[in-house]
């Protein structure tokens, strides 16, 4: 194998251009913050832009983890947003009436009540999808618009605020230096994993995607296999309500998990999971976030204007999903690689190079 | 005979795919004024090499020069400019507008920016008139049948140069008559009937004589020694020959294709029967879908190979979905070994032994994203269920058993199965079924669109997995294909069951076609 020949698998393998895009962003950041990569032990906790990107990026790599899957099937979620706030809004609304809101046994319960409620929606979402036929993204719409209404229902349209130390940990807290979200991202991605490449379900989930009707015909029972991947996104934007209301101690039900599908829905692409369905790689959605989170954290230290934060977003998201698109490429980079053979005079040049931004260097 | 310099050279040509060398340093080149053909089983490499010259597929090794120059086109439209013009087997073409826009779309003669309607009806009825076709070019593209449709498509495609400004050529002289240098006709005549097909035979020997160097593909072999001068065969990716038509014959050339003497394949047409079939194993009775299928009995025993015959759309496939439960069945029951079997959902047929290759290998067979791998094993993983998947140890040896068994090709079982050719794919959907050892295979024209070597092979595995005692409906267009392996045959019309023939000497294809035509049995 030659360098180049090495360079080529590389620059195919499924994770690379995620892979470059995050390290491409990271570095952009130096010039602004010249101890961008450095982490820093105070208290004993571990302080830095790194660790603070996944800290936030947190409650993205769960929801966008378990939109990967309902990607997969060739379904779509967009009622996370709505399940983060119902589950924030339960959980604190329950830990808000006891006596003793730091009491463990209290705290475990109201969790479990807002997991439960999470859980119901996604069976709600699965048997629209695979049992009544409805497009996933008309089901997942209800939940979506509706559930923003449970949830302020469940907070009178307050916001509640509690001050427990044991449920404050989930979002906020720190354990063996560092935040203690990273572990609960860690323990549900490699779960994940686990569930899906160390049983059948994963491929099963990529056939049912790939080919509905093939699925059917070869015995797959695809209406359970699709409520299981709804319950379990539910489930995973769950555990991310319950984040975002213990990191800031509080349950605002309009407002938290506010445009997050959106957010991970982005991640899964930037990924590479199409959103056809079919093929999934978690470990790419996984890096899509923190591509996602990257970018907001830049957004800040490099000061861009509040007012065209979106706009900026906007135009580095169109650079990166370019960068991801084979054809894009193969039109502004592919006859540099081959030099030697020339293409006739001409004089209509029919591909015009595409304006290039600059992270595409 | 002194040969000119041909007019498109190809050397070396290598194009890769995910886990698939399409294309392995295969040298092609084209003289003007010669109909050549591009002949190879599925999967040979003929599309990819038409690809890469026209500019769908880019190279991954290799040059093609075309009159001389290096050229390298990165779309279509390139390949068109510089002088390569295709014709695919699907007429690309607008059905509502004339024949004479649907020539001249996208290259209108215009003055001031507007279109001048006159000129051009009267240059495209004088193309017509000088390729000596009789076509109203005013007349909407649709009026005409498929067959002359796909004649303005080929006159659209010579036509381009025509137009074409000064300059725009891309590297030809201007006004040097006709523009188009190549012509690729991609199964041009396999919706055609036996006049269409001498009509474009005719047209295509006059581009020859003005100079024109056509490449034509097509699985007829009669057509390519009727019509061409030369030949290029393809197998497996690579070159096997380069042949002037008169210098090799019709065996030679099928043994050139498929790598292997011809009385192989003979061999099959004499192969006996097995008279070793046993108790009853599926009995359907009554069995209907109002609008499908009127209701049918039918009894396959052990080890027996059942047939359908009966015209398109006559209930074959309708009757095999209502076996596997791929539909559900309004009326009649089904019982395999004895027991009844509800039938509601594939799942049921598959829990008692049923298997089915649907005849949509695409839409409802495989997963094209997937490996050949997984495809192969999805079947038996599903009956297992997600929380078993099967050991990892065991399936590769599974996989590699069938691979080998049934010689998939590419033999590795990470490319993508979208990428295989028909032959192959249907390999795949039978290896899927065949790893869960089902009682009762049920194929729907498993050797459609596939060539002859594949074709040969899996009726070949038909005929042994009969003779080791799984029971098979066998569902083919090709009555001499159905009458070959079939104990049984079933013959239906009208969406019905109309007869049930015990195969033996005085069943013959004119016996089925009489019993299709008068819809009794006799």
């Amino acid at each position: 194998m030659t360098t180049t020949s090495r360079l080529r698998a590389l620059t195919r393998h499924h994770l690379f251009w995620p892979v470059a895009v995050l390290i491409g962003l990271l570095l952009v950041n130096v010039p602004f913050t010249p101890d961008f990569f450095s982490v820093k032990m105070t208290d004993g906790h571990l302080y830095g832009s790194l660790v603070s990107i996944v800290l936030f990026g947190s409650p993205l790599i769960l929801v966008a983890v378990g939109m990967t899957l309902v990607i997969a099937t060739g379904g779509i979620d967009l009622s996370v947003g709505a399940v983060v706030a119902i589950t924030g809004a339960l959980t604190c609304s329950y830990i808000s009436d006891q006596a003793d809101q730091s009491a463990l046994s209290a705290v475990f319960l109201a969790m479990g009540i807002g997991l439960v409620a999470a859980v119901v929606c996604g069976l709600w979402n699965g048997f629209l999808v695979a049992r009544m036929g409805i497009q996933p993204i008309i089901a997942t719409l209800i939940i979506m618009v509706a559930g923003r209404g449970v949830a302020q229902l469940i907070t009178d349209g307050q916001i509640i605020t509690i001050n427990s130390e044991p449920y404050k940990l989930i979002g906020g807290g720190y354990w063996l230096t560092l935040p203690f979200s990273i572990f609960v991202v860690a323990v549900v991605v490699a779960a994940t994993m686990l569930l899906t490449r160390r049983t059948a379900l994963g491929l099963l989930v990529e056939s049912v995607g790939g080919n509905a009707e093939a699925s059917r015909l070869v015995g797959i029972r695809s209406a359970r296999i699709k409520i299981m991947v709804y319950v379990f996104c539910a489930l995973c934007a769950g555990i991310a309500g319950l984040m975002i209301s213990s990191n800031t101690s509080a349950a605002d039900g309009n407002n938290a998990g506010l445009w997050i599908e959106l957010d991970a829905i982005l991640a899964v692409v930037i990924g590479g999971t199409a959103l056809t369905g079919g093929r999934f790689s978690i470990g790419g959605t996984v890096l899509g976030a923190l591509v996602i989170q990257t970018l907001t954290t830049t957004i800040y230290t490099i000061g861009v204007p509040t007012q065209t934060n979106l706009v900026f977003k906007a135009a580095v998201v169109i650079a990166v999903c370019l960068l991801q698109s084979p054809k894009f490429r193969e039109k502004v980079f592919g006859r540099k690689t081959r030099r030697k053979v020339t293409v006739p005079a001409q004089p209509v040049a029919p591909v015009e190079p595409a304006p290039k931004t600059e992270v595409s260097r | 005979m002194a040969e000119p310099r041909p007019v498109l050279q190809m050397t070396g040509v290598v194009k890769e795919f995910p886990g698939v060398r399409a294309l392995s340093g295969v040298d092609f080149r084209l003289f003007p004024g010669e109909i050549h053909a591009l002949i190879g089983e599925n999967g040979a490499g003929k599309s990819t090499l038409i690809k890469v010259l026209t500019g769908v597929h880019s190279l991954d090794g290799g040059t093609i020069t075309l009159d001389g120059e290096s050229v390298e086109f990165t779309s279509p439209l390139q390949a068109q400019q510089a002088g390569i013009s295709t014709v695919y087997q699907e007429v690309n073409l607008c059905p509502n507008l004339s024949v004479a826009e649907n020539i001249f779309i996208g290259r209108e003669p215009t003055r001031g920016g507007r279109i001048q309607w006159k000129r051009m009806r009267k240059e495209a009825a004088e193309l017509v008139d000088r390729l000596g076709l009789d076509i109203d070019v005013a007349a909407p593209l649709s009026s005409y049948p498929l067959a002359v449709q796909q004649l303005v498509a080929i006159v659209r495609s010579v036509g381009t140069g025509d137009r074409e400004t000064p300059g725009s050529g891309a590297g030809q002289a201007p006004g040097s008559g006709t523009a188009t240098k190549v012509l690729v006709l991609d199964e041009p005549t396999s919706s055609l009937d036996r006049d269409e097909v001498l009509e474009l035979f005719r047209l295509m020997r006059q581009l020859r004589d003005d100079g024109v160097a056509i490449l034509f593909v097509s699985h007829f072999l009669d057509q390519i020694y009727e019509i061409c001068d030369r030949m290029t065969v393809l197998r497996n990716g690579t070159l096997v020959g380069e042949h002037l038509v008169r210098d090799l014959d019709q065996v030679g050339l099928i043994e050139l294709m498929i790598g292997k003497a011809l009385d192989q394949l003979e061999e099959l047409h004499e192969h006996q029967l097995h008279s070793d079939v046993g108790e009853t194993l599926v009995k359907a009775e009554g069995l209907g879908r109002s609008g499908k299928i009127s209701p049918f009995d039918l009894e396959i025993k052990k080890g027996e190979v059942l047939g359908l015959a009966g015209l398109l759309g006559s209930g074959r496939t309708e009757l095999a979905r209502l076996l596997f439960g791929a539909d559900h069945p309004d009326t009649g029951k089904v019982t395999i070994g004895g027991k009844q079997v509800s039938m509601s959902a594939p799942n049921d047929a598959i829990g008692a032994g049923v298997a089915f290759c649907s005849e949509n290998r695409r839409t409802e067979g495989l997963v094209p994203d997937l490996t050949v791998r997984e495809n192969i094993i999805l079947a038996l993983q599903a009956a297992r269920g997600w929380t078993r998947p099967i050991p990892a140890s065991q399936r590769d040896e599974l996989v590699a058993k069938y691979i080998k068994a049934l010689d998939i090709r590419p033999a590795n079982p990470e490319a993508r199965v979208g990428q295989l050719s028909g032959g192959n794919q249907q390999k795949v959907l039978l290896a899927r079924w065949l790893i869960t050892s089902p009682q009762l295979l049920i194929l729907d024209e498993p050797t459609r669109g596939i060539d002859i070597g594949a074709k040969t092979e899996i009726q070949r595995l038909v005929v042994s997995l009969s003779e080791d005692g799984m029971s098979v409906l066998y569902i083919a267009a090709e009555l001499e294909e159905v009458l070959r392996l079939s104990h049984t045959i079933g013959v239906l019309r009208d969406r019905k069951l109309v007869a049930r023939l015990a195969n033996g000497p005085e069943i013959t294809t004119s016996r089925i076609l009489e019993t299709i035509a008068s819809g009794e049995h006799q």
